[in-house]
């Protein structure tokens, strides 16, 4: 199963490593990356593996959240099929 | 596979316009729950309810986790009350009480299905049943009474509007002290569907299987920050950005319809695409037909404008979805809805226009607070206009209006949350009585006989 991590806020150091350690500890596996910068803004979406983490990804998502707030971003993660399904006819 | 700003959108969608699955709602039918005493029955009910039910709440908040799509409501609809307790109608309250008391146990926050099918007539049970609905209605928290008093094939049963006027009057009566609560939890309909997802007019028709889960979706700062992005384009191009964003909002919505079916082990009914508006500031349907080029809702141009907004839902979200149904449109209740608010409060907006604009959007007169003092002739006259445009229209229509008793014009009622507030709004004060005691029916319109 797979899961979308949108990562955005404005841009620091340390993001991608405090987001991928964050995955790393959950058992979840990174399996793309892309990211951008507009300014000061900081975009990043993932795609990661979560068929074998520790949690269920609503308990992974709501951490993915408390955890970004830690850090002053804001993180989603999402079942990629919610996209899947709005954006593909 | 999708883009970075697909990903982007869907997020800003529900961040920023409040993207959510407004309800997901599980029909349950009652008649294995029939038995000899309305205590037995009840007791039956209760149970039922809250074992088919049971994780409706948790199921709702995982597939919320998941997805990262609010799901605002649980809701659970059941067969038309007045159909189990047909051998002893005038105990229909233990039995009203008993799914009062599943909807706390369960956590939900609607249930529907004190309802009365009446629309050719009035069975006796029938009629001791809908004199139950005021009482219950004061009695209870989170049941909703609905009863369908016209269709297109069988036409409208006047001697049920009658009444249905005289059951508001009585249901806001009972309920004074709370702004008369009681009638915006009971609806008139001509033309009920059987599959609705939507509060207060849910039931669970006879022709559905024993579970089923329907969903409704929502979305109208979806629709209108779309709308925004386009401020020059034409009314071609509007309704196109009206289908695509619906067609977004509705795969969401088939989406979880789907997984929760299969996780509440119930069939997968139907997806209602309907804009439904919440008091919240960027969740307004009248605040589309604004952006669209109407100073204030209620000005010339609005039914027009609601008539694009209407169909283009309807054929983006057709698209969208395998199942289709329920009301399916755009509603357009005044108290919750922020721009209607504000129209009402302006005096912008009126009675005869939201009248209109029921010709061409899905149901009715909703959630619109009236004098008081108002003759229940009066509401039973305007019960008979709807049932009248959504029988010669072949569409649904409903009232749920509020007498709202020591008030008048100037005064709101105030109920918080997803219900809102409504001006009281002036009413005609012409005489429509001998209209409505003259009974019988209204026949069936020529162009039902198709068979």
């Amino acid at each position: 199963m797979r899961a979308v991590v949108t990562v955005t806020g404005k841009d620091s150091t340390g993001i991608i490593a405090k987001v991928s350690n964050f995955l790393w500890e959950k058992g979840a596996n990174i399996e793309d990356i892309s990211q951008t910068i507009l300014g000061e803004y900081f975009a990043m979406i993932m795609i990661v593996d979560v068929s074998n983490a520790k949690e269920e990804l609503a308990v992974l998502a709501s951490e993915c959240a408390a955890m970004g707030k830690q850090i002053g971003m804001s993180i989603y993660m999402q079942h990629e099929d919610i996209f899947n399904a709005m954006h593909n006819v | 596979m999708f883009s970075n700003n697909d990903v982007l959108e869907t997020i800003a969608m529900v961040e920023k316009e409040h993207l959510d699955i407004r309800t997901i709602t599980m029909g349950i039918s009652l008649f294995s729950c029939i038995r000899d005493s309305a205590e037995e029955t009840a007791r039956k009910v209760y149970d039922l309810v809250c074992k088919k039910a049971e994780k409706i709440v948790q199921t709702a908040k995982d597939l919320s986790g998941e997805y990262g799509i609010p799901i605002v409501n649980k809701r659970v609809s059941v067969t038309p009350v007045s159909l189990i307790t047909a051998a002893f109608p005038e105990k229909s309250p233990v039995v009203g009480n008993a799914l009062d008391k599943a909807a706390k146990t369960l956590g939900i926050d609607f249930l529907g299905g004190y309802s009365a099918l009446v629309h050719k007539s009035t069975a006796d049970y029938e009629r001791i049943f809908i004199q139950t609905i005021p009482e219950v209605l004061a009695t209870t928290e989170r049941l909703c009474a609905s009863v369908n008093v016209g269709s297109t094939k069988s036409g409208i049963n006047m001697e049920a509007v009658k009444l249905l006027g005289e059951t508001f009057k009585k249901a806001a009566e009972l309920t004074k002290d709370k702004d008369g609560i009681g009638a915006a939890k009971l609806v008139a309909f001509c033309n009920a569907v059987e599959d609705n997802p939507f509060m207060a007019g849910a039931f669970h028709g006879v022709g559905e299987a024993d579970t089923v889960v329907n969903v409704g979706v929502s979305g109208p700062g979806v629709v209108k920050h779309a709308l925004e992005q386009i401020p020059n384009a034409d009314l071609t191009e509007v309704a196109e950005q009206i289908k695509r964003t619906a067609f977004k909002i509705t795969r969401a919505g088939q989406l979880v319809a789907k997984e929760a079916a299969k996780r509440l082990n119930a069939q997968f009914g139907i997806v209602d695409l309907s804009l439904a508006p919440t008091p919240a500031v960027g969740d307004s349907v009248a605040q589309i037909l604004e952006e669209m080029g109407i100073e204030t809702v209620g000005g010339h141009g609005t039914t027009a404008a609601l008539a694009l907004l209407n169909d283009a839902v309807k054929k983006g979200g057709v698209m969208a979805s395998s199942r289709v149904g329920g009301l399916s449109g755009a509603f357009i209740p005044v108290s919750e809805d922020i721009g209607m608010i504000r129209a009402a409060e302006k005096g912008a907006i009126t009675l005869d226009k939201l009248e209109a604009m029921t010709c061409v959007c899905s149901v009715g007169l909703d959630m619109i607070a009236i004098p008081g003092d108002t003759p229940a002739t009066t509401i039973s006259a305007m019960i008979a206009d709807e049932a009248a445009i959504g029988m010669i229209n072949n569409k649904t229509t409903a009232v749920r209006i509020i007498p709202a008793v020591g008030k008048g014009v100037g005064d709101t009622v105030n109920y918080g949350g997803l219900l809102g507030r409504a001006p009281i709004m002036p009413v005609h004060g012409c005489d429509s009585s001998k209209l409505i005691l003259r009974g019988g029916n209204i026949p069936a319109p020529i162009h039902s006989f198709k068979n």
